[in-house]
């Protein structure tokens, strides 16, 4: 692929193709979205399998159940403070689909649904425009007062107010562009060195063989090699980043500061 | 000049950006160490905080890093 033109066809892999033949096609049902049925299928299933026995000491697979969900639990509690709980299964479930389509994506040739901004953007506008509505029921038109800071002098207002409103604004930004630049730059950087790999090792063969041949080739594989263990973190990562963001937001929209 | 130089040369003054998130990243840990060091019974707070601050800064990065990939193959 990558070798023959010798260039480096790093965003190829993000590329949609329809699943499931001409059927998914007339319906453009793409790999993508079959990755989230992947995703939703895997999370219901251990939830439900793991829970299934419901034994005292939990076994391996319930033990992971119960640990995800009390470690997501806490950090709600944490976070978001009195109230945590009626969030709770939102937070759970955003966690659990932007993991698994994370951890997903890393195993070789599967499609990673996060590294599009299309899916991260409607997440986002999701958690935003949730936020907003909470804060506007609970609080009224006080919510507005979120926009003024307290204790600031009553000239500084007509500079501080549409700051806090464009920062509130960029969430929309951040917290989409946030996860799926993460998961495109991961991506992007294991398809380079991959090529690497290829294009190295042909050029050190075309020299005829000798001991180093392949050196180089073998320094950017083992490179890949830690760069997937690093995607593994990096997919852990962003999925509790864009939790814990969530439950910031709520906070804020919750307690108003 | 020509624009695909051009616009390979904007594309390297576009990760310029990563020197700042270096000395940010380097900050967060050193801050981790130094209260580690100083209160060791905090390690499971603070360590969860940092690693928040690494990722809201590597972000930063991140956006660099796309921006530069916009102007190369967009």
């Amino acid at each position: 692929m990558a070798a023959e033109s010798q260039t480096i066809d790093a965003l190829g892999q993000f590329k949609l193709t329809t699943a499931f033949g001409p059927l998914g096609a007339s319906v453009n049902f793409t790999q993508s979205n079959l990755m989230m049925l992947i995703a939703c299928v895997l999370v219901l299933g251990t939830l439900y399998i793991g829970m299934r026995p419901k034994a005292l000491v939990p076994g391996r697979l319930q033990a992971m159940a119960e640990l995800s969900y009390d470690g997501v639990l806490q950090m709600c509690i944490d976070t978001i403070g009195e109230g945590a709980r009626r969030f709770f299964p939102f937070i759970f479930t955003i966690f659990s689909f932007i993991l698994l389509g994370n951890l997903l994506g890393v195993v070789p040739y599967m499609f990673t649904f996060t590294s599009h901004i299309a899916i991260t953007g409607v997440l986002t506008v999701l958690v935003v425009v949730m936020t907003t509505v909470v804060g506007l029921r609970y609080h009224g038109l006080h919510f507005f007062s979120y926009f003024v800071p307290q204790g600031v002098p009553a000239v500084l207002l007509p500079l501080l107010v549409p700051i806090e409103v464009l920062s509130y604004v960029s969430r929309l930004i951040s917290l989409s562009v946030r996860l799926f630049a993460n998961m495109m730059a991961g991506h992007v950087m294991l398809e380079v060195f991959g090529a690497f790999v290829i294009m190295l090792g042909s050029a050190g063969l075309m020299g005829g063989w000798h001991s180093f041949a392949l050196l180089p080739a073998a320094l950017s594989l083992s490179i890949n090699v830690i760069l997937i263990g690093f995607e593994v973190l990096v997919a852990v990562l962003q999925a509790y980043v864009f939790a814990v963001l969530t439950c910031i937001y709520l906070h804020d929209a919750v307690h108003l500061h | 000049m020509d624009i695909k130089a051009a616009a390979d040369i904007g594309a390297g003054l576009a990760v310029i950006a990563l020197a700042g998130v270096g000395v940010g990243i380097g900050n967060i840990f050193a801050a981790l160490v130094t209260s580690v060091a100083r209160n060791p019974a905090s390690r499971d707070k603070v360590f969860g905080l940092a690693i928040l601050g690494f990722a809201l800064t590597e972000a930063v990065a991140l956006y660099a890093l796309v921006i530069a990939f916009i102007i190369l193959f967009v």
